[in-house]
């Protein structure tokens, strides 16, 4: 899923800036499972902004509503009447559904209540990690299951670097080296024989690199569209 | 192939005397945080006639200095010879190649290929990496461009080629220890000539990787010099066994610089400093002795960081001076 964690309520002031009436948009997605941004995270992000706004001597109006899914437009369609009783609407979705309500709604400013941090999993209850780098190429039938783009930090494709020490990460104690994983996962399958074929540069045009992607299904387009 | 001529893939001075069967010996110059070139000037005076060769680092741990291709122009004008040391962690695939274009075209011949530090450690780590190439994709583009022509990308290279003698870096001490011989196959498989390890603080471990290298047979397919490293204090030997990443220190060398400065007084700190570094050569000389005698290796990289005063002395009571000379 896209993990995602709020900005500081200082940060997300100074954007709201002289905005007196706020709408709080949260999504019923990704980061309602990540408890970033649904509907408990915007009732109680509205209450904060209320209260701080009123400490501060300039009270503002702040209402919220959720729905199902920020990035399609069938779900925040239903949201164009209201929005023009607000002067800033605050998503608390990815950057997906921010940008989806900026595009949708051209007339109003959406304004980021989240950082967007990656597309990971829940390791345990509260402790999310990394898990994909949308590469848009995957090599984890070469890597035993372990992404080296996404969990390297040094995306490497043929094998640790030389700061991989009992298993963890010359960056941090608190990241493993993934190819300390890979080589444990190919030892396990008995299979090393796989990771000693140097692996060619990788194609990064596929990546962000390349420019903004786009997939198009001519097989799932409506008639009208195609 | 690449150097029809005289027959070696770069002419260099290591290239030739690792051919020749010597026992070479090189040092490193980390360059100057500032456009200062006396500092690389001096420092080459200091390695000339004393060593093979000289590493110039690539803004090493991240931080970032004099660029090594310039300080390499630099020490070849006092009479050194520089292997350019290059991570991909600052270029992509372009500027990587534009600059060994330009690099060979002002007279360096020896490469050395690195993944590079994180720039986490260095003084920029906001900075984006690349790491568009990991290091051993990076041995093969430069071998490619030596040997068949042409660029990563396949297109020829018109005109001259850059034909380096091509380094890498390996660390026997990292984990997971049972793959490090392997990376080092798949370096030698990308076309890697001489390799540098890692600073050797534990001869014993050094020991058992050369064994299983030697059983390999990869020490015929690659030069390895051995990584010695002077300790310049005890704090640097403590500094180096806790904080480097990939290091291992045997506590005896802790404990030799500890008591090298047993009985001088705190304050005095000149009397201390010189004691510690009196060690630490003495250790330097030490190791290079043993480790000389270990099947395999062909000779020895001394990374005296920021104290490169401490090469001709290393070098000289190893009994290695003068240096050969090969024509």
């Amino acid at each position: 899923m896209i993990v995602g964690e709020q900005k500081p309520l200082e940060e997300i002031m100074n954007l709201l800036g002289d905005a007196r009436r706020v709408l709080v948009v949260g999504c019923g997605t990704c980061v309602t499972v990540c408890f970033a941004g649904g509907e408990k995270e915007a009732a109680i992000l509205a209450s904060a902004l209320r209260m701080k706004s009123q400490l501060e001597g300039h009270p503002m109006e702040v209402d919220e509503v959720t729905v199902q899914r920020q990035c399609e437009w069938e779900y925040i369609d239903p949201l164009a009447d209201r929005l023009k009783d607000y002067d800033a609407i605050l998503s608390l979705a990815c950057g997906i559904g921010v940008q989806a309500m900026n595009e949708r709604f051209p007339e109003s400013i959406t304004l980021p209540g989240l950082n967007t941090t990656f597309l990971g999993l829940p390791e345990e209850h509260g402790v999310w990690v990394e898990r994909c780098q949308a590469c848009g190429d995957c090599i984890l039938g070469l890597t035993f299951g372990i992404c080296p783009i996404a969990r390297c930090s040094k995306q490497l494709l043929n094998g640790p670097c030389g700061g991989s020490q009992n298993g963890v990460c010359e960056v941090s104690s608190d990241v493993p080296c993934a190819w300390h994983l890979i080589w444990e996962r190919a030892i396990q399958f008995g299979q090393v024989e796989r990771l000693l074929e140097v692996q060619p540069p990788k194609n990064w045009s596929r990546s962000r690199d390349g420019g903004p992607r786009k997939i198009v299904r001519e097989d799932l387009r409506l008639p009208e569209k195609a | 192939m690449s150097n029809p001529a005289n027959g070696y893939k770069s002419g260099s001075n290591l290239e030739k005397l690792l051919r020749a069967g010597h026992f070479v010996v090189t040092a490193e110059i980390g360059p100057p945080q500032s456009a200062d070139p006396e500092v690389i000037r001096r420092k080459a005076r200091l390695l000339r006639g004393v060593v093979d060769a000289t590493n110039i680092t690539d803004n090493q741990t991240a931080i970032v200095r004099m660029s090594s291709i310039a300080s390499a122009v630099l020490a070849m004008q006092e009479g050194v010879e520089p292997i350019v040391q290059m991570t991909c962690r600052d270029r992509n695939r372009l500027a990587m190649q534009s600059d060994l274009l330009g690099a060979y075209a002002l007279g360096v011949r020896n490469l050395l290929c690195l993944t590079g530090d994180h720039q986490g450690f260095g003084n920029h780590p906001t900075a984006k990496n690349v790491h568009d190439l990991d290091s051993i994709q990076f041995i093969q583009m430069v071998k490619e461009m030596r040997d068949e022509g042409r660029f990563q990308c396949g297109d020829p290279i018109k005109g001259l080629r850059p034909c380096f003698f091509i380094g890498a870096a390996e660390n026997p001490f990292a984990d997971p220890l049972d793959f490090r011989p392997y990376r080092l196959m798949k370096k030698i498989a990308a076309g890697v000539d001489f390799i540098q390890t890692q600073i050797i603080l534990d001869i014993p471990r050094f020991r058992d990787f050369m064994k299983r290298v030697v059983d390999m047979g990869l020490h015929e397919q690659v030069y390895i010099l051995a990584g010695i490293g002077p300790l310049k204090s005890t704090g640097a030997a403590r500094y180096m066994r806790d904080k480097v990443p990939g290091m291992r220190v045997r506590e005896e060398y802790v404990e030799r610089m500890e008591a090298a400065v047993a009985g001088i007084p705190k304050e005095d700190k000149q009397a201390r400093k010189e004691a510690w570094e009196r060690e630490g050569i003495r250790i330097a000389i030490e190791q290079i002795q043993e480790i000389r005698e270990i099947p395999g290796v062909a000779g020895v990289h001394i990374m005296a960081i920021e104290w490169e005063e401490a090469v001709r002395p290393i070098v000289e009571g190893a009994g290695l001076l003068p240096r050969p000379v090969v024509e």
